[in-house]
């Protein structure tokens, strides 16, 4: 039974279809898996129950030949969606025993297409973070462990912890500056943040309305095409949602990319980046090339001033965004001698420190006298980005760099230093500041045996481009390592 | 135009020890959009339901929720800034205002800081005690009010109220234009028949549907603008006035006993009649004002704005023209007719087809007297204009004098029937019968004789014979038959 969960969603999806296995016996040996996977920490929350329940309905739906997208298969959810009766977190102690009476619309669009929910996925606190452990719900641990602990990127770590650990099939993520490329790069694991605005919002724990964007991660670039197809989608009750069609994700993996032009930016070489990196995005130059495409060097000139402009903007956000956390109508309250006292203690242990860094950073930029300085000017560095891209547009069809400037790293060490922190996002954020889709493709293991990632950019709405330049790229580097499986 | 520079006029200024004062006042006004649903939200807004019952998901700032923007509220900001003759901007935009308080679920209210709908207007008020002034209208913004905090239900803590949480109110905010109470309640009068006439607030005070703040100053004649306070939260036209010339004095008060104005935010209590501090300028919130990231700007084209003006209803100050030329009534009438709708409305049903002059007088004098002392508001008046114009048609096709109808009416408003069925049943119907007349006139002649020979010299007695005729009739004689009659047989 465990080779259940060694299936790709695609296969798994089959499976179900043909009858060559129930959602029931998928879905239980799942559970199997995640009850052996609990040194992972990759759930805050598990629902095993109603795990199953949902499995025994969705067996009865493919018993009849019926059921949807996801019919009967059992995926995670970042711990950022509201689900209706099942506690939401955040990652954060703020929010309690918070339980929902609502379902977002990703997760409502999910259900309805059958998926089974194994659990709420841990992550960063508000997914302020690159390496899961500002939750605070204790660090996840990423399956490719070596001789110590290491982190599975952020924020999404649980979800690419989970699928890379096969205990799902898929999973949830968001991403505000790379929360779903930077921890699929992580952990072998493949991620697509959209363009802003295909996925909705509503009943998403917000962080930087302006940035998140809901998107999936999974094992192949296929599933995150079969993922992404179900939770994306015009929705009314976010106005930031785009009222447009979607393309068909699947039938654009596996395109021929003959005659695509693909751009090299050249502001994506970083002083310091390791060798491995620099090697393997030549490798990835090659790849493609070799399945047709062009290969055109494009300068994005404002690169630089991207992650200064982003821990200006997304800050500033939070700051706003979180002030719903008061203890006045639900979570934690902590009592104080007065109103402000009450507030002030409530924050104060309800938020981890990270989290209090942001809101005070956001808050500083963000008061009278600082704002033409910072927020403005971040907003006018962030116009600058998008046009650099609409100008690296007419040259190319899509963007290759790397995902990340490093692999994985053990947990504790960069936790204490935020700069160097925040560095692990200088290859992503650009693409949330332009509201761009970009994926993270599995392509190689460093020297230590760790997994790397490549990005493809793509313009807006053109997630078919995208996902074409993806798939050739996963068939030229046939990623298939998958991590020793130390955890049981 | 009038700016800063206008001087109010003399009987304005407030008397100091060294020189007079003249006082400085801007409005900001709430009124809450008439909508059945709130600005982002489609929670319903009905006025007194029980606490917490016209709540949804995001008007308690539950964590993903997001706002909607409810284009009706739109469109009710732009037909309010059509009636106040103001620019419509095409671009738009809703930023927020960050501060902490329980009856603000999310932590920020979402309001147009930069980017109001409605810029630069104008419109022209006249105070009861003066001459028309125009005074300008800085800006109209949309945004959510907050809830509502209950502080006396316990004594140790504080119940919130998010029923009102999210409804749309539209705030003008003037240019300080005006320089006396009388012009403050004539503005805020002004602004509630516009908005009234319009249907996009209801303008009901006393539910706080329509609130002002009201910032004061003080300056010599002319003089170099002084340093203001924010009266917070006003609901009705009196208590304007009261606040404004207690604020004056206070700040004069300041001022010649040497000392400085704090700028600051003070309440006015209206048992008192004071105003008191209520956040100085130390404790001003950092709004942190910054464009509302989960909200698009609106972009809204000039058809759009064309369209909604040539929907709009005639305004007060349209109205008031129409008056005077279509009913020829003085200028100041047609003012106090049109200052509402519905004054407006009852006129025009009441001078359909009577004279209008008269219709007009009876309005203002016999009914706004009566209603007035009443306190009843025109719309629950017990005596409705086909009632009202059934008194006047007796009067006009001279059934009744008018100072028989003033009595009628009085039994009208106190119930006792229609002005036909009063006048049937106590027999007041005027007496016109000539020979009837004669012969009271013959009777009141004979009782005076000395008077009688006394008027071929000295005309002026007829008057008291016209008296006693009358007087003996009951007060139905024709005044006029009587006149003739009396002339003919004294040779008046």
């Amino acid at each position: 039974m465990s080779d259940l969960t060694k299936l790709s969603l695609e296969a798994a999806l089959d499976g179900l279809k043909t009858k060559e296995f129930s959602s029931v016996e998928i879905t239980k040996a799942h559970i199997d898996a995640c009850m052996d996977a609990a040194d992972l920490n990759a759930f805050i929350t598990t629902d095993f129950t109603n795990a199953m329940k949902s499995a025994e309905e969705s067996d009865v739906k493919l018993a009849k030949g019926e059921g949807g997208a996801l019919e009967g298969a059992p995926l995670g959810i970042k711990d950022l969606f509201c689900t209706e009766g099942v506690k939401t977190t955040a990652g954060s102690k703020i929010l309690g025993d918070f339980t929902p009476q609502y379902e977002s619309t990703v997760t409502a669009n999910m259900k309805a297409d059958g998926m089974v929910m194994l659990g709420k996925l841990n992550l960063d606190e508000f997914a302020m973070g690159s390496s899961n452990e500002t939750s605070y719900y204790n660090p996840v641990i990423n399956p490719w462990r070596k001789d110590e602990d290491l982190v599975p990127g952020g924020s999404s770590g649980g979800s690419a912890s989970a699928v890379a650990a096969n205990i799902c099939l898929g999973a949830t993520a968001t991403d505000t500056g790379g929360s779903i490329r930077q921890p699929a790069s992580f952990t072998g694991t493949t991620g697509i943040k959209p363009t802003y605005g295909r996925c909705s919002r509503w009943g998403v724990v917000a962080f930087a309305s302006s940035l998140d964007q809901a998107g999936p991660i999974t094992r192949t670039v296929k599933d995150a095409a079969i993922m992404l197809q179900s939770m994306a989608g015009y929705d009314a009750k976010d106005s930031t949602s785009i009222n447009k069609d979607l393309p068909d994700f699947k039938a654009a993996c596996g395109k021929s990319i003959k005659g695509m032009k693909i751009g090299i930016p050249k502001e994506y070489t970083m002083d310091g980046m390791p060798k491995e990196i620099e090697n393997l995005w030549q490798q990835g130059i090659k790849w493609l090339q070799s399945c047709g495409a062009e290969i055109v060097h494009v300068s994005l000139p404002h690169t630089k001033y991207a992650l200064p402009a982003y821990y200006i903007v997304a800050p500033a956000e939070c700051s706003s965004n979180l002030a719903r956390y008061d203890g006045m109508r639900y979570g934690d309250r902590v009592e104080g001698d007065n109103l402000y006292d009450t507030y002030e203690r409530t924050r104060a242990e309800g938020f981890g420190k990270e989290v209090r860094r942001r809101i005070m950073m956001g808050t500083y930029v963000l008061s009278a006298g600082y704002y033409d300085a910072y927020y403005l000017q971040a907003q006018k560095v962030r116009t600058k980005i998008a046009e650099d891209f609409k100008q690296a547009w007419e040259k190319c069809d899509a963007l290759l760099t790397p995902t990340c400037p490093s692999a994985a790293f053990p947990v504790g060490r960069k936790v204490n230093d935020p700069v160097t922190m925040y560095l692990n996002d200088i290859f992503t954020v650009t693409a949330n500041l332009a509201g761009l889709p970009a994926m993270s493709v599995p392509a190689a293991l460093d020297n230590n045996g760790l997994p790397l990632g490549l990005q493809i950019i793509g313009r807006a709405l053109d997630e078919e481009t995208v996902f074409a330049a993806s798939s050739a790229l996963e068939a030229c580097a046939g990623f298939t390592a998958k991590p020793e499986k130390w955890w049981v | 135009m009038f700016t800063a520079e206008r001087v109010a006029d003399k009987k304005d200024w407030l008397s100091g020890r060294d020189h007079d004062w003249e006082i400085i006042i801007g409005l900001e006004i709430h009124a809450q959009v008439a909508s059945n649903s709130k600005l982002f939200s489609g929670a319903p807004t009905a006025y007194g339901a029980e606490p917490n019952t016209q709540v949804s998901l995001v008007d308690a700032a539950m964590p993903g929720m997001l706002p909607v923007v409810n284009e009706f509220c739109i469109e009710q900001g732009v037909r309010t800034g059509l009636g106040l003759n103001a620019k419509i901007n095409l671009f738009s935009r809703f930023d927020r205002k960050n501060y902490f308080y329980p009856d603000l679920p999310q932590g920020y209210q979402i309001s147009q800081f930069e980017f109001p709908i409605v810029g630069e207007g104008e419109i022209e008020i006249t105070p009861e005690d003066g001459e028309a002034v125009v005074v300008g209208i800085e800006r109209l913004h949309l945004e959510q009010d907050a809830g509502k905090s209950i502080h006396d239900l316990s004594p140790n803590e504080t119940y919130v109220d998010l029923n009102r949480s999210g409804v749309c109110l539209m705030e003008i905010v003037s240019k300080p234009d005006m320089r006396s109470p009388e012009e403050a309640s004539a503005y805020v009068e002004k602004i509630r028949g516009i908005v009234r006439a319009l249907g996009t607030c209801d303008g009901d005070m006393e539910k706080g549907n329509l609130r002002a703040d009201v910032n004061v100053s003080v300056r010599k004649p002319g003089g170099e603008l002084g340093t203001r306070c924010e009266l917070k939260n006003i609901n009705s036209m009196r208590f304007i006035r009261q606040a404004i010339n207690y604020e004056a004095r206070r700040q004069i008060d300041i001022l010649e006993a040497g000392g400085e104005i704090d700028q600051e935010t003070r309440l006015f209590d209206n048992a008192k009649g004071e105003t008191r501090t209520m956040r100085s300028k130390e404790d001003a919130h950092d709004y942190r004002y910054f464009p509302d990231p989960d909200l698009l700007p609106i972009k809204i084209t000039q058809a759009y704005v064309d369209g909604i003006k040539a929907s709009l209803p005639e305004l007060p100050d349209a109205r008031k023209a129409r008056f005077v030329s279509e009913y020829s009534i003085p200028e100041y009438d047609a003012r106090i007719l049109t200052a509402d709708k519905a004054k407006g409305d009852f006129y025009e049903r009441l001078a359909k087809g009577r004279d209008a002059k008269i219709a007009a007088n009876w309005m203002m004098g016999d009914l706004f007297g009566a209603l007035n002392k009443a306190g009843i508001e025109l719309d629950d008046s017990p005596v409705n204009s086909d009632a009202l114009g059934e008194l006047l048609d007796l009067i006009g096709d001279k059934t009744i004098s008018g100072k028989i109808a003033k009595g009628v009416f009085e039994k009208m408003l106190a119930g006792e029937g229609g002005a036909n069925e009063i006048v049937e049943r106590d027999g007041l119907k005027q007496v016109t019968d000539t020979g009837a007349i004669e012969k009271i006139v013959d009777e009141v002649i004979a009782a005076n004789a000395e008077q009688a020979a006394k008027v071929a010299d000295n005309p002026r007695l007829i008057g008291f014979f016209v008296g006693q005729v009358m007087k003996a009739s009951g007060g139905k004689a024709n005044p006029q038959a009587v006149n003739e009659i009396l002339r003919k047989k004294l040779g008046g």
